[in-house]
C-alpha cells in the first residue's frame, strides 16, 4: 500500500488542473431556467412552493364551502370548476360530489405537505440561505441541485396531470392507506392512467428530488463552511436545515419502498398490502393472492410521515430563531441547548411513528412504547419553544413584519404542540382519532405555525433576493388579517372534534346532525373565516409581486444582522461573496457591551 | 430581469477533488456515503416488509426451496469478485497505471453483465415457466397424494401443488402456457395420459419432486441441487383451487418480495454498469479525464466503487433470505 500512497501523492500537482474553466456569459436558459446556481434554484423552489400552497388552499376553500353548504353549488366559480375537473368531481350544477370531496381532500394534503411546505421551507429557504450563511460559493453539487429541482418539477406536472385522467386524481387520502388505495380508481379500466397509480409515480419523482436535495445540504454544510465557521458558530437556521436533511435522507426511502410495493399491488397484482379474503363489491377479491398486510403500509408510511412532521417544523423554527435574534437585538437564549434539542428531536422523531396507528389494534405493549417516546419528544420541542420565548425577555423588540409573524408563530405553534399531547396517549386517542380535533392540532402546527414562519422568512430575506424591501403597510394588513382569520378557521375545529365530528364527513355532518347539533353551526363560521383568510392573502400576493418593482431599495444589510448571508452584495452575485470570508465570532453577537455598534458581523475581527 | 437576479459571475466550488483538511473527505465521497445511507433505508424498508410478511404468513403459505441454489451461488461469487476487481481498478489509477485500470474495469463490467444475464435469461424465465396452485384447505383431503398428510402436524402443512402446467381450465389466462408446455412435452415422446382426460374445468400439472413424494424425508429439508421435476401429474378441479398462478409476482407474497427486491437490486446493478461504462469509455468525464486530472478520475472510480460494494452487500442479504432460508 505504501507504494500506492507515494505514487498517488507524487501526482497531486495535477489536482488543480481543472479541465473546464470557462468564464463566458451564460444564456437566458442557463441563467434562469436550467440554472445550477443555488440562489436561482432556491427561488424556483420557493415560488413553486408558494404557488402550490395557494392551489392547495383553493382546493380547501371548495371543500369548506361544501362543509358549510352541503350540496350547494360553489358560488362564482362552480361552472368553471365543473368544466375544468369534470363530472367525477363536480355536479352539473357546480357542487362538489362525494368523490370530488375525496379527490380534493387527498390532493390538499399531498400538495400542502409534499409540494408546498417542504419545497418552500426546506428546498426554497434552504437552497437560498444555507450556502450564504455558511460562506460557501454554491452548494457542493450544483448540477445535482438542478436535477433535484427538475425532478421535483416533473413530479408536479405528473401530480397535476392526474386531475385530468379518467376518474380524476387520487381519492384515498394523502396517506394512501391500502387496501382502499389498492383497489381505488380502476373504474377507467386502465391500470396505469388512473389517479392513485399516478399519485404513486409522482411521489417517486418527488422523493428522488428530495433525496438529491437533502444529500446536497448535508455535504454542503459539512464541507463548505467558511474558515473559522466552526460548528457552534453556525446560525441556528443551518442547524435546523442540517437535521431536516438527515430526516429526509433516512425517512423518505422506506416510503419509496412502500410506494413501489403499492405500485406493484396495483399494476402487477401482487399482494403486499392485500389481505387474504379481501371482500370487494360483496365478493372475495380474486385478483390478489392475499397474504399481505395493510398495517405494513401504515408502518412504512408513518416511518416517513412522522419525521416529515419535523421536516415541516424544523426549518420554520430555524427561520424564527434568526428573526427573533435579529429583532430582539440579543443573542438567542440557550443556543447550545437548542442545538442539542434539535438533534434529540431528529433522533426521537424516528421512533414515534406508530402513535398514528393506535387504532390498528397493533397491541397494547407496542402502543405503550410509542406513547412513551411520543411524550418524550415533547421535551426537546419545549426546549426549542421555551428558548425562543425567553429570548424575547428584556429585548427592545423591533416589531417589523418578519418579527410580527415570528412572534405570532410562538403561541400558535404552542397551541399546536400542546394539543398534541392528549393525542399521544393511546386511551385518549381512541376517542379523538380521525376527528376534527386532530385536524385542528396539526393545522395549528403547520398553518399558523410553519406557514407563518415561512411568511416571516419571505419578508425577511426578500430584500436579499430582490434588492428591494416589501411594503410594511401591506405586510401588517396581511399579518393582522391572517392571524385573526386563521384562528377563526382552526380553533372551532377543536370544539367540533371533541364533540366527535369526523374528519371524512363530506356533508359537514348533516347526516349525523342530532349527534353533533351543538357544534355543527361552527361550519359556517369556519368557512367565513377561511374566505377572510383568502382575502388577506391577496395583500401578500400584491405585496410580493409589486415590491419587486416599486419596493424600497436596500443595501447589503437592511436588518443590521450578524450572519454571513447579510455580508454579501444585495442581491448576491454568482459565487456569492465579493471578499474572502473568514469567521471570527458566533452567530448572534448583538448588543455586545463595549462594541461600537449593537451588532458584530461574524466576519468582524474585533 | 437580469437586473433583478444578477447572480452570475464565476467561482469554483471547492473540495471536488482534493479533501477538505478537517473532514478528510472530498465532497463526492461524503455524498455517496449519505446516498448509501438512504439506500440502506430503501432496502431496509423492503427487507422489513419481507420479515413482516413472512412472520405474518399462515403456515404453508411461504414457500421455500424454489430457487436454484447453485446458480445463485455462482452469481454471488461473480458479484463479490467484481467488487474486488473494482478496487484493483481504483488502485491501478492511484498508481497511474492506466492500462491496468482499463483491464480491471473491463472485468468488473463483464462480471456485472454476467450477473444480469443469468438473472434475466435464466433465473427469472425459469420462474415464469413454473406454475403453482394453492388448494383450498377444505379440499386438501382430495389431494393427499400430492400435499401429503397435513393432519400429522410433524411439518409445515402443504397447500400448494407446483410444477409444469400441462392443461388449464377454459377461462384461465394460462391456457397458452399450458398448451405450449404440453406440446413441448409431447415432443419428448412421453405419453401424458391424464392431460387427455382433463375437462374444461381442470388444471393438469406435472408436479415437482416435492409434490410427487410429499411425505418423503428428503423433501422436508432444503437441498443444494435443484430436484428434477417428476413424471407424475396431478389433475386439479377448478373448484378446489384457492389461487393459481405462474411463478410471477402475483403468485404469492413470497414471489412478490422476491421479484421486487431482486428487480430493484438488478436495476442497481444495471446503474452501476452504466456508470462504470461511462468511466471506462473515452468520455470527457470518463477515461479521458485521466489525461487532464487522473486524481479526479480515481475519485470517481472510488465513489462508483463504493456504490458497487453496496450493491454487492445487498445481494449478500438477498441470497440467504430467498435462496437458503
Amino acid at each position: 500500500m505504501s507504494t500506492i500512497a507515494s505514487e498517488a501523492t507524487g501526482h497531486h500537482g495535477t489536482d488543480s488542473a481543472h479541465d473546464d474553466h470557462h468564464h463566458h456569459e451564460l444564456g437566458f436558459w442557463q441563467k434562469y431556467v436550467f440554472s445550477t446556481d443555488h440562489k436561482v434554484i432556491g427561488v424556483q423552489y420557493g415560488v413553486t412552493g408558494l404557488a402550490f400552497l395557494f392551489f392547495g388552499f383553493m382546493l380547501m376553500m371548495v371543500m369548506r364551502w361544501q362543509l358549510a353548504n352541503p350540496g350547494a353549488a360553489v358560488p362564482v366559480v362552480g361552472g368553471a370548476l365543473r368544466s375544468l375537473f369534470g363530472s367525477v368531481v363536480m355536479t352539473d350544477a357546480g357542487a362538489l360530489t362525494a368523490n370530488g370531496y375525496n379527490v380534493f381532500g387527498a390532493m390538499h394534503g399531498t400538495i400542502m405537505v409534499f409540494f408546498g411546505v417542504v419545497p418552500l421551507a426546506v428546498a426554497g429557504f434552504g437552497n437560498f440561505v444555507v450556502p450564504l450563511q455558511i460562506g460557501a460559493p454554491d452548494m457542493a453539487f450544483p448540477k445535482l441541485n438542478m436535477c433535484s429541482y427538475w425532478c421535483f418539477f416533473v413530479s408536479c406536472v405528473v401530480m397535476m396531470g392526474s386531475f385530468f385522467v379518467p376518474g380524476s386524481a387520487a381519492k384515498s387520502g394523502w396517506t394512501a392507506y391500502p387496501p382502499l388505495a389498492g383497489i381505488a380508481d380502476f373504474e377507467s379500466g386502465n391500470i396505469w392512467l388512473n389517479g392513485q397509480t399516478i399519485w404513486l409515480l409522482a411521489m417517486v419523482f418527488n422523493i428522488t428530488a428530495s433525496l438529491l436535495g437533502s444529500i446536497n445540504f448535508i455535504v454542503t454544510i459539512i464541507q463548505l463552511r467558511a474558515p473559522g465557521l466552526n460548528w457552534m458558530r453556525l446560525p441556528f437556521f443551518v442547524w435546523a436545515q442540517f437535521v431536516t436533511a438527515f430526516l429526509l435522507v433516512l425517512a423518505f426511502p422506506p416510503l419509496e419502498a412502500a410506494g413501489f410495493m403499492q405500485l406493484t399491488d396495483r399494476v402487477f397484482g401482487t399482494s403486499f398490502f392485500m389481505p387474504t379474503g379481501l371482500v370487494v363489491g360483496q365478493q372475495i377479491a380474486q385478483s390478489w393472492s392475499g397474504g399481505g398486510s395493510p398495517v405494513l403500509w401504515q408502518h412504512l408510511f408513518w416511518f416517513l410521515a412522522h419525521p416529515e412532521v419535523y421536516v415541516l417544523i424544523l426549518p420554520a423554527i430555524g427561520i424564527v430563531a434568526e428573526i427573533v435574534a435579529n429583532n430582539t437585538r440579543k443573542p438567542l437564549y440557550g443556543y447550545k441547548a437548542m442545538v442539542y434539542a434539535v438533534f434529540s428531536l431528529g433522533f426521537l422523531s424516528f421512533i414515534v411513528w406508530a402513535h398514528h396507528m393506535y387504532m390498528t389494534g397493533m397491541g397494547a405493549k407496542v402502543a405503550t412504547f410509542f406513547q412513551i417516546t411520543t411524550v418524550m419528544i415533547s421535551v426537546p420541542s419545549v426546549v426549542l419553544l421555551t428558548s425562543l420565548l425567553i429570548s424575547l425577555w428584556g429585548g427592545s423588540i423591533r416589531f417589523n413584519v418578519p418579527m410580527l409573524f415570528a412572534t405570532a408563530f410562538l403561541p400558535m405553534f404552542g397551541i399546536g404542540g400542546l394539543t398534541g399531547i392528549p393525542l399521544a396517549f393511546n386511551a385518549v386517542d381512541l376517542y379523538l382519532h380521525d376527528t376534527y380535533y386532530v385536524i385542528a392540532h396539526f393545522h395549528y402546527v403547520v398553518a399558523p405555525g410553519t406557514i407563518f414562519a415561512l411568511f416571516a422568512g419571505v419578508y425577511f430575506w426578500y430584500p436579499k433576493v430582490t434588492g428591494r424591501q416589501m411594503s410594511e403597510f401591506f405586510g401588517k394588513v396581511h399579518f393582522w388579517g391572517s392571524l385573526i382569520a386563521i384562528n377563526g378557521l382552526f380553533f372551532p375545529m377543536f370544539l367540533q372534534g371533541m364533540a366527535g365530528v369526523h374528519r371524512r364527513w363530506y356533508d359537514g355532518g348533516v347526516t349525523y346532525e342530532q349527534l353533533i347539533a351543538p357544534v355543527i353551526h361552527w361550519n359556517k363560521f369556519m368557512t367565513a373565516s377561511a374566505a377572510l383568510l383568502a382575502l388577506f392573502q391577496l395583500a401578500f400576493i400584491w405585496n410580493f409581486v409589486t415590491s419587486m418593482f416599486i419596493g424600497k431599495k436596500v443595501g447589503r444589510n437592511p436588518w443590521e444582522a450578524t450572519t454571513l448571508d447579510w455580508d454579501t452584495p444585495t442581491p448576491p452575485p454568482h459565487g456569492n461573496f465579493d471578499k474572502p470570508i473568514e469567521v471570527f465570532r458566533g452567530p448572534y453577537e448583538y448588543s455586545v457591551p463595549g462594541a461600537a455598534s449593537d451588532y458584530l458581523p461574524q466576519t468582524q475581527r474585533s | 430581469m437580469s437586473k433583478l437576479l444578477p447572480f452570475f459571475t464565476d467561482k469554483e466550488v471547492p473540495y471536488t477533488v482534493a479533501a477538505r483538511p478537517d473532514t478528510g473527505l472530498y465532497s463526492a465521497k461524503l455524498g455517496i456515503w449519505l446516498f448509501l445511507a438512504s439506500e440502506v433505508m430503501l432496502f431496509g424498508g423492503l427487507f422489513s416488509a419481507y420479515i413482516f410478511l413472512r412472520l405474518g404468513a399462515e403456515p404453508g403459505y411461504w414457500p421455500t426451496g424454489l430457487l436454484n441454489v447453485p446458480v445463485g451461488t455462482i452469481n454471488t461469487a461473480v458479484l463479490i469478485g467484481s467488487s474486488v476487481t473494482v478496487v484493483f481498478a481504483w488502485a491501478a489509477l492511484k498508481m497511474r497505471e492506466f492500462l491496468k485500470y482499463k483491464l480491471y474495469m473491463a472485468i468488473t463490467i463483464l462480471c456485472g453483465l454476467f450477473f444480469l444475464c443469468v438473472k434475466l435469461t435464466y433465473e427469472w424465465p425459469a420462474k415464469f415457466e413454473h406454475f403453482g396452485v394453492f388448494i383450498k384447505q377444505s379440499a386438501a383431503h382430495k389431494y393427499v397424494e400430492f400435499l401429503g398428510d397435513n393432519s400429522k402436524g410433524d411439518r409445515e402443512p402443504r397447500w400448494e401443488i407446483s410444477g409444469h402446467l400441462m392443461h388449464a381450465p377454459k377461462d384461465s389466462p394460462y391456457r397458452q402456457q399450458a398448451e405450449h408446455n404440453a406440446s413441448k412435452h409431447a415432443g419428448h415422446g412421453t405419453e401424458h395420459g391424464q392431460a387427455a382426460h382433463a375437462g374444461d374445468d381442470d388444471y393438469v400439472i406435472q408436479v415437482d419432486a416435492v409434490n410427487a413424494k410429499p411425505d418423503a424425508e428428503e423433501n422436508g429439508k432444503p437441498s443444494f441441487w435443484p430436484r428434477p421435476i417428476s413424471e407424475k401429474s396431478a389433475v386439479i378441479h377448478k373448484e378446489d383451487v384457492e389461487s393459481a398462478s405462474a411463478f410471477l409476482p402475483r403468485h404469492s407474497t413470497y414471489f412478490a418480495t422476491y421479484f421486487l427486491i431482486t428487480g430493484l437490486h438488478g436495476l442497481h446493478v444495471l446503474g452501476g454498469i452504466l456508470v462504470f461504462a461511462y468511466l471506462w469509455l473515452p468520455f470527457k468525464g470518463g477515461a479521458l479525464l485521466y489525461k487532464s486530472n487522473p486524481e479526479h478520475l480515481a475519485n470517481r472510480v472510488e465513489v462508483a466503487g463504493l456504490f458497487w460494494h453496496f450493491v454487492d452487500l445487498v445481494w449478500i442479504f438477498v441470497f440467504p433470505i430467498f435462496y437458503l432460508l
